[in-house]
């Protein structure tokens, strides 16, 4: 007997924690957006530079000491250098070796943060990164009763703060590729050869397109990591980039707002299927879930490539 | 797509050099390695350490030798191929366990099924977006989900516990102070014999020619007439039925199968297939051997946990420095 009820969806610790979730998610794909949607350079390491960011920060605030506030730019500063670093070389090979590199990048820093287990506690977790947060977020609480908002989930903080996050940088990367630098990145999309033969150094562009994804990466790092209340290396699987595709061309490619949207839908499907009972042990379960977005990721590659939002001519890359 | 340019003929042809100079610088720093790894780490440590090597560069060649066909004939590059070994593992499995087949029997099986998987997928995913002229982005992306899909539906029939394959894994040959398990000998034997098998296939068949003519040059094989689609369905049950055996050969020699298997040595198929100049099957054999070794004796001197990274790493540089691969020769792996 398969028993779903509904209930779940008017309890706010439901909307709360999907909400977190597809701001987290959110973030992340806004630079998979910039990178696939937009430049046409095909990031499958997105995981990758979220957990150089993470971690960082993690280990900056937890091992080194530092302020909580200061670790962050130099999280986002390390996350850039690693796509510097992958970029500068794998950039200039086919998009598909590039997508080969990038993933295995992701890869290598798993593992080291799986193994270095002096810097980062390996599967054991690393914790006490968050206690300038902690302070904040009870501060936030207090001004919200102080102003007539009583929500007892001790999330409900981070869900308003990552929700403005994820608006404003949504509105700045929408802003940012409608400059003449953000052209020069449509340019590439469309032919790289025409916009080299233009001038443009296609490279530096491409470099500094990944760049600003690896950032948006971290700033995502950095909600999953208040969001988890430990780091562990198992949360930065390649899967956690494949979501993120599945978001990026659920919304539509080159669509922003649409990553917003993706996300939400993605999230609260992935969520709320979690409610539906079925007489089957857990991890089969979880499998079904997952068949069902691999599936929907198939299906929208082969029949609405464009996604929800995106525009038919957004797909004509590499052909 | 502009992997393989017109240009691309054999060494021979072109008369410029026999033994490509990228295989020598290789070789000589393998040697160089091998002579400081000797000295600082002992002679017999390394010893090991190379049989080790062979072993496991032995099932990452049987699984680039499919991968790298596919890429070849088809420019698809198949992040789902690693399902396919874990397919095969647990279809060893199932003929171990439903019809009795001792191990022997069973690693055809596996090729078989995984082959048929193969073709299957072909017909209902990859030859309707070929016809639709899918792009580049769609199919890595198709592939991708495809793996995810492939990987939890075997998640949802098998379950997440550790299974394994009835081989002896405990006893060992000894000669000389070194070790390699009764099993593993066999692991390297099954992938030497199929691996040779394949090369004699591709040099001296009909369809073996057919196969390197289409990777060559699509276009080309094309308007001289060559039945493309009859190519495309052996390539795939080549490429589906190595990945298979590779899958039984892998989860004998390490005793434990999960439905993560085949995704845990993706990669390293892939830095076998790419070192070895992807499309190039007897690059794979080179390659796989390549990465086999540079993982175990990495173990030398690293924490072993990190061989794999190792393994990526080797593969970033060579597609930093020579993205055609050692063997590849005029292919334009850059943009």
């Amino acid at each position: 007997m398969i028993a779903i009820t509904f209930h779940f969806l008017t309890a706010a610790d439901f909307w709360i924690g999907v909400g977190v979730l597809a701001a987290t998610y959110g973030i992340f794909a806004l630079g998979l957006q910039l990178n696939v949607g937009t430049t046409g350079i095909t990031n499958f390491g997105q995981a990758g530079f979220m957990a150089v960011g993470a971690y960082t920060m993690g280990i900056l605030v937890a091992k080194q000491g530092w302020s909580w506030w200061w670790a962050m730019p130099a999280a986002i500063a390390a996350s850039m250098l690693a796509a510097v670093i992958v970029g500068l070389p794998s950039l200039r090979l086919r998009a598909d070796y590039f997508a080969i590199t990038t993933l295995a990048f992701a890869e290598i820093v798993r593992y080291l943060a799986d193994n270095e287990r002096d810097l980062t506690e390996g599967s054991q977790g690393l914790l006490g990164y968050n206690s300038d947060w902690f302070k904040l977020s009870l501060r936030l609480g207090d001004w919200l009763n102080g102003h007539g908002v009583h929500v007892t989930s001790f999330l409900f903080p981070l869900l308003l703060v990552s929700w403005g996050v994820l608006l404003v940088l949504t509105l700045l990367v929408a802003l940012v590729v409608r400059t003449p630098w953000g052209r020069v990145l449509r340019a590439i999309r469309e032919d790289e050869d025409a916009a080299r033969a233009l001038g443009k150094n296609t490279l530096a562009y491409k470099l500094q397109s990944l760049a600003l994804a690896a950032a948006l990466a971290a700033i995502a790092g950095f909600v999953l990591a208040l969001n988890l209340t430990l780091l562990v290396p198992d949360e930065f699987d390649p899967v956690f980039t494949i979501f993120g595709f599945v978001i990026v061309i659920l919304g539509g490619l080159g669509s922003y707002v649409g990553v917003i949207l993706g996300s939400v839908i993605l999230m609260t499907v992935l969520e709320g299927t979690r409610y539906v009972e079925l007489p089957l042990s857990s991890d089969k379960v979880a499998a079904i879930r997952f068949i069902i977005v691999g599936l929907v990721l198939i299906l929208l590659m082969a029949f609405r490539p464009q996604g929800i939002l995106g525009s038919k001519q957004e797909m004509l890359l590499g052909e | 797509m502009s992997a393989i340019s017109p240009e691309t003929t054999h060494d021979e042809n072109l008369g410029a050099e026999r033994v490509p100079t990228a295989l020598l610088v290789v070789v000589g720093a393998m040697v160089a390695a091998a002579v400081v790894l000797a000295i600082t780490q002992g002679a017999q440590e390394l010893a090991q350490a190379t049989i080790n090597g062979l072993v496991s560069g032995s099932y990452f060649a049987l699984g680039a030798a499919g991968l790298t066909l596919v890429y070849g004939v088809l420019k698809l590059v198949n992040f789902a191929h690693g399902e396919f070994l874990t397919f095969g593992a647990y279809m060893a499995i199932f003929a171990q366990s439903a019809f009795g087949f001792p191990l022997a029997l069973a690693l055809p099986f596996a090729f078989v099924t995984t082959a048929a998987l193969a073709l299957g997928l072909e017909a209902v995913m990859w030859r309707p977006m070929r016809r639709k002229g899918a792009g580049v982005l769609q199919l890595l992306l198709m592939a991708l989900g495809l793996a995810f899909v492939l990987r939890n539906v075997i998640q949802l029939v098998a379950g997440t516990e550790v299974r394994k394959l009835s081989a002896n894994v405990t006893s060992s040959v000894t000669f000389g102070g070194l070790h390699i398990g009764r099993t593993e000998l066999w692991v390297v034997i099954v992938a030497f014999a199929a691996l040779i098998a394949l090369a004699l296939m591709l040099g001296h068949t009909r369809l073996g020619t057919h196969i390197r003519a289409l990777s060559d040059n699509a276009e080309l094989a094309e308007t001289t007439g060559l039945d493309t689609g009859r190519i495309i369905v052996y390539t795939w049950i080549l490429a589906g039925g190595l990945a298979g055996l590779a899958g039984v050969v892998y989860g004998a020699s390490i005793g434990v199968i999960t439905p993560n298997l085949g995704f845990g040595i993706v990669l390293s198929i892939f830095a076998a297939a790419i070192i070895g100049g992807i499309g190039d099957a007897y690059g794979a054999l080179a390659g796989g051997m390549l990465i086999g070794l540079v993982q175990e004796w990495s173990t030398l001197v690293f924490p072993v946990n990190l061989k794999v990274a190792v393994g990526f790493g080797a593969m970033i540089l060579v597609l930093v420095l020579r993205p055609q691969g050692i063997f590849g020769r005029a292919r334009t792996a850059g943009r």
